[in-house]
């Protein structure tokens, strides 16, 4: 291979075989599956996972029982096409809050990630979720850590299989329970109770709960951290998010190195030890298997295990904590207190994630304010440009469509101007039904002569009214009256 | 695939399904076999820029099974549906296929609406509100084009809600124009009539027959010249179902108001057509479309504005 000063037309970047330090050996090109068996670990960042856990699932499982008015409170009718949320009840038409929804959770992972990095992946995101209680159950059929890798290690018994079978049966019962909910949120929860009680249920209700059932069982009880390593998008992306003022899992090699054992009473400084006692809990503790102590690691979803486990061993030997913390690469380089290093939030990347953020929130939040309880779309006669009629009348026929996305009945009164004597030659008011929405024929006339021949802008002026006679919004829209020649 | 007449296509776009499909299996094989070369710190010993080192991060085992199930169901799908070739597949789907088994599926479904509703008499059906519904979209579908979303046509295209029917306005009637459709045909009158003087002078007697403004002294003079139209039109010109003949004698003006519109009419004759929609509807949307048409005009209720519709 040719240096790059003798073809310097071509950009081509030499591979350089180096001979590697230590031991060179053979792999196959597919890495068997390691099963990790994370050890349970107390502390404040685990505390705050399992609070995340908590509220999470609550919401999840509780929401769809909620009731508002006759109907279910959130519930996404696809069959219907009608999203209702609350009070509120949203249309095909209305899908820009859906983007907006969306580029909202997608600035909010911008600025937590330049923030404190994974956040999202070790709090909130549901692989961690459902990991998380998995391994609760896990843990209450087959103990921690050590007792589990004897478990697995051992021949089969009695003992073995009931402890594993249980463990399954429990992960199924959650998984079956987790797709149910799921479900619940596109067939109204209380029905599709019903209906699997008496076993009524649809094919695709069905397929859909052992979908997500199925899912939740393989994703959370098998594949927990491959998902993350070897699946997850985000987990890709995130390191350009992250700068050298981002929160990480970090452990501070200056003070821990040379790592070693050593009795409690002796002074590490006169073994010429740092302050890791090398017990390597932080290893076991881990979801994903890896040792902070060698560095940031893509794998590192930042859920702070290590954190708690290594000040619980600072505690008890005495030393003092946060040799594994969540710090930046600045503060550790730089030897920042924590009040400089949290300084370093308001920089301008984060000022601008969080200005864009909130200039969309409110954006959204007006628009559905000040959104119409109904929508007009106003599509002139295909058929019939213009015609006389009795009187010698000019007439355009138009199609209204009107939707109403109020759940009440609304009362339209229809007004139209543009033209000298232009009126409705039609029933000026029209009633439409809660959620409904219909087509409605309007017949416009002038008097002869009221106008040149040709096109003329027009304006229907559509002022709505519930039941009780109070107006709850006006539209205008724009259309055009022919004259013919 | 009828596009290629020659065998040999069929079997070209088979040999290459079945050879990639093969292809990929023999990668997986070999790079199942294949070892790379790395040492304890995990890189492989490839060194770009000086600096920057290959790490070895190879792919897990289970994505193997991935690609080992895309290839089972490859396979099992080239058995099951058209995709070698031109070989049917088990199942023989085709889209047409599945595009007519639809259409029987959503008939079959609609079948005993129709029934239900051809088994009544259309002054009922005209006021059921479900038939109301399916006319109104059957209306707009296939009547509106011409006779306007409100129905009340336009020049040339016949108003259907008032009362004023060309053909009649019986149920019958009307359904009898949907299924073979109708060609209103007055051949040109001019030699018929006589001078052009005359001419005009009928058509100011047709203007008087509905009271339109006129010249008297023309239509008085011009009634003589009328027994020419009476053949069809009738002595009284109030027109004649049988032939198509409209009425004269009221205000409604199809082809056009005023003596201009009337002369042109009378030298040049009109062929106006409806086609036949016999062949594009069923019997029983014919039976619901006539009821409804028939409604337009029959129920003050069930106008053609404010029909309910999704």
């Amino acid at each position: 291979m040719s240096a790059p000063e003798d073809r310097p037309s071509r950009s081509l970047i030499p591979i350089t075989p180096v001979p590697a330090e230590g031991d060179v050996e053979l792999v196959p090109l597919y890495q068997a599956h390691q099963k990790i068996y994370p050890r349970s670990v107390q502390g404040v960042f685990a505390q705050w996972r399992w609070l995340m856990v908590v509220i999470t699932q609550l919401v999840f499982y509780g929401l769809s029982w909620l009731e508002w008015g006759q109907r279910q409170a959130v519930l996404f009718d696809l069959g219907a096409r009608r999203f209702y949320i609350f009070g509120l009840v949203l249309y095909p038409q209305d899908f820009i809050y859906l983007t907006a929804l969306l580029v909202i959770s997608a600035l909010s992972l911008f600025l937590f990630t330049a923030v404190a990095g994974r956040l999202w992946c070790g709090f909130a995101c549901p692989q961690t979720v459902y990991t998380e209680i998995f391994l609760w159950i896990e843990r209450q059929f087959e103990g921690d850590r050590s007792a589990r890798m004897r478990l697995d290690a051992a021949p089969l018994s009695i003992n073995k299989a009931w402890r594993k079978t249980g463990k399954q049966l429990a992960w199924i019962v959650l998984s079956l329970w987790t797709g149910f909910s799921f479900v619940g949120y596109f067939t109204p929860i209380r029905e599709l109770t019903a209906s699997i009680l008496s076993l009524g249920f649809g094919p695709w209700e069905i397929f859909w709960i052992l979908f997500y059932s199925l899912a939740t069982y393989g994703n959370a009880g098998f594949m927990r951290e491959q998902v993350c390593k070897y699946m997850c998008p985000y987990a890709r992306f995130q390191s350009a998010m992250f700068d050298k003022d981002t929160l990480i899992v970090t452990y501070d090699e200056a003070r821990g190195e040379p790592r070693g054992a050593r009795s409690k009473k002796s002074d590490p400084k006169s073994l010429g030890l740092g302050a890791c006692v090398d017990c390597t809990l932080c290893v076991q503790v881990c979801p994903t298997g890896i040792d902070i102590r060698q560095g940031l690691q893509y794998e590192c979803i930042g859920c702070g295990a290590c954190v708690d486990v290594c000040d619980n061993v600072m505690d008890k030997v005495g030393y003092e904590r946060g040799l594994i913390k969540f710090s930046t690469q600045n503060a550790m380089e730089k030897g920042w207190s924590w009040a400089q290093t949290l300084r370093r939030i308001f920089r301008p990347r984060v000022w601008v994630y969080t200005a864009v953020l909130w200039a969309i929130i409110i954006g959204v939040g007006v628009s559905l304010w000040l959104r119409e309880p109904f929508k007009v779309d106003i599509v002139r006669d295909r058929a019939t440009m213009a015609r006389i009629v009795t009187g010698g009348k000019i007439e355009n026929v138009y199609r209204l469509q009107i939707m109403n996305a109020a759940e009440q009945t609304l009362s339209l009164q229809l007004q139209v101007d543009g033209l000298p004597g232009l009126s409705l030659a039609t029933e000026p008011l029209v009633e439409v039904g809660a959620t409904e929405s219909r087509w409605v024929s309007v017949r416009l006339q002038v008097p002869y002569d009221a106008a040149p021949a040709g096109s003329h802008p027009i304006h229907f002026r559509i002022e709505s009214h519930s039941p009780d006679g109070q107006s709850v919004g006006r539209l205008s829209e724009k259309t055009v009256f022919l004259v013919p020649r | 695939m009828s596009d290629f007449i020659s065998n040999f296509w069929h079997l070209y776009v088979a040999g290459i399904t079945l050879v990639s499909i093969i292809a990929c299996l023999a990668l997986l094989w070999f790079s199942g076999k294949a070892k790379a070369m790395t040492a304890n710190d995990n890189t492989t010993g490839h060194v770009w820029d000086g600096d920057l080192r290959e790490m070895n991060n190879p792919l897990p085992r289970w994505w193997v099974g991935l690609f080992i199930i895309t290839i089972i169901f490859a396979f099992v799908y080239l058995a099951m549906y058209p995709g070698a070739g031109n070989f049917a597949g088990k199942f023989g789907w085709s889209s047409a296929g599945q595009y007519e088994a639809e259409v029987a599926k959503g008939n079959a479904e609609v079948a005993p609406l129709y029934a239900k509703f051809s088994g009544m008499p259309p002054e009922q059906v005209s006021k059921d509100p479900q038939a109301l519904a399916i006319g109104d979209r059957l209306f707009m579908n296939n009547c509106a084009q011409c006779h306007g979303s409100d129905a009340r046509g336009s020049k040339g295209f016949p108003n259907l809600a008032d009362a004023d029917w060309l053909y009649g306005g019986t149920p019958d009637a009307i359904k009898a124009s949907l299924v073979q459709g109708r060609i209103g045909n007055m051949p040109p009158m001019a030699a018929a009539v006589g001078t052009p003087d005359d001419v005009r002078n009928v058509a100011h007697y047709v203007l008087s027959m509905s009271g339109s403004p006129h010249d008297s002294l023309r239509a008085q003079l011009g009634k003589s010249k009328f027994g020419a139209c009476a053949a069809c039109h009738g002595i009284d010109g109030k027109g004649n179902h049988a032939m198509g003949a409209p009425n004269l004698t009221d205000d409604i003006w199809l082809h056009g108001w005023g003596e201009n519109a009337i002369v042109n009419t009378i030298n040049n004759g009109k062929v106006n057509q409806m086609p036949a929609q016999a062949a594009k509807l069923t019997e029983g949307q014919i039976h619901v479309l006539a009821s409804y048409v028939w409604g337009l005009s029959n129920n003050a209720v069930a106008s053609a504005q404010a029909s309910p519709a999704k």
